[in-house]
């Protein structure tokens, strides 16, 4: 916050609405991740975070940087574009070893666990 | 004015984003199996990956986020070796 004085008030509610709004949707998917009942139920909230909750804090973080610099500001891009090809990729694994390892001990996978 | 606001906000979204971390650490600490707590561990490092973005905006430098970008790529290759553990039993074979 060192030459944010001259932030113009409309940026600074937009920044910090997409903010707020990425926050509770993290503090969603991992309540979820708490409370939900099975393993594969509680594969779906994370997700939350890692599209929805990254994606606006990324989008604010380019506002935000893009206005203080006075110049396009897109190097976000990078981080999102990874989240956006790893996440499936590594929920792919793990459910398919949940799947293996729950086949291996002869259990139902859809048997309410606690 | 909007100064005030939008560090008020990014504290808040800190707030949250700290309130995330520890349903996620409780569910790591005891999740019934290797699964959920495998599970447990991505959630985490997302959400602090977005606690180091909202550190970079309250500071305006762009170091939080090489630090972000660290913590998803070691983030990526640590749950595909350990979901690959649970599947074989050995990372390299």
């Amino acid at each position: 916050m060192s030459h944010a004085a001259m932030l113009p008030p409309a940026v600074a509610v937009l920044v910090a609405l997409l903010v707020v709004l990425g926050a509770v949707l993290a503090l969603i998917g991992s309540v979820g991740l708490l409370r939900l009942k099975t393993f594969y139920a509680r594969v779906h909230p994370p997700t939350m975070g890692t599209t929805l909750g990254l994606g606006l804090t990324l989008i604010a973080s380019m506002i935000l940087f893009s206005v203080l610099e006075s110049r396009l500001v897109l190097h976000e891009i990078v981080i999102a574009v990874f989240m956006v090809v790893t996440t499936p990729v590594t929920f792919m694994l793990l459910v398919r070893a949940a799947l293996h390892r729950d086949g291996v001990e002869d259990k139902d996978p859809a048997v309410r666990r606690k | 004015m909007s100064l005030t606001l939008l560090n008020a906000a990014l504290v808040m979204a800190q707030v949250l984003l700290a309130l995330a971390m520890t349903c996620a650490m409780l569910r790591l600490m005891h999740g019934p199996r290797a699964q959920d707590r495998v599970l447990a561990l991505d959630t985490l490092y997302v959400d602090a990956m977005l606690l180091m973005l909202t550190f970079g905006m309250r500071e305006a430098s762009t170091v939080y986020f090489e630090a972000a970008l660290v913590i998803g790529m070691l983030g990526f290759v640590s749950t595909a070796a350990l979901a690959k553990f649970l599947m074989r039993g050995e990372v390299i074979e």
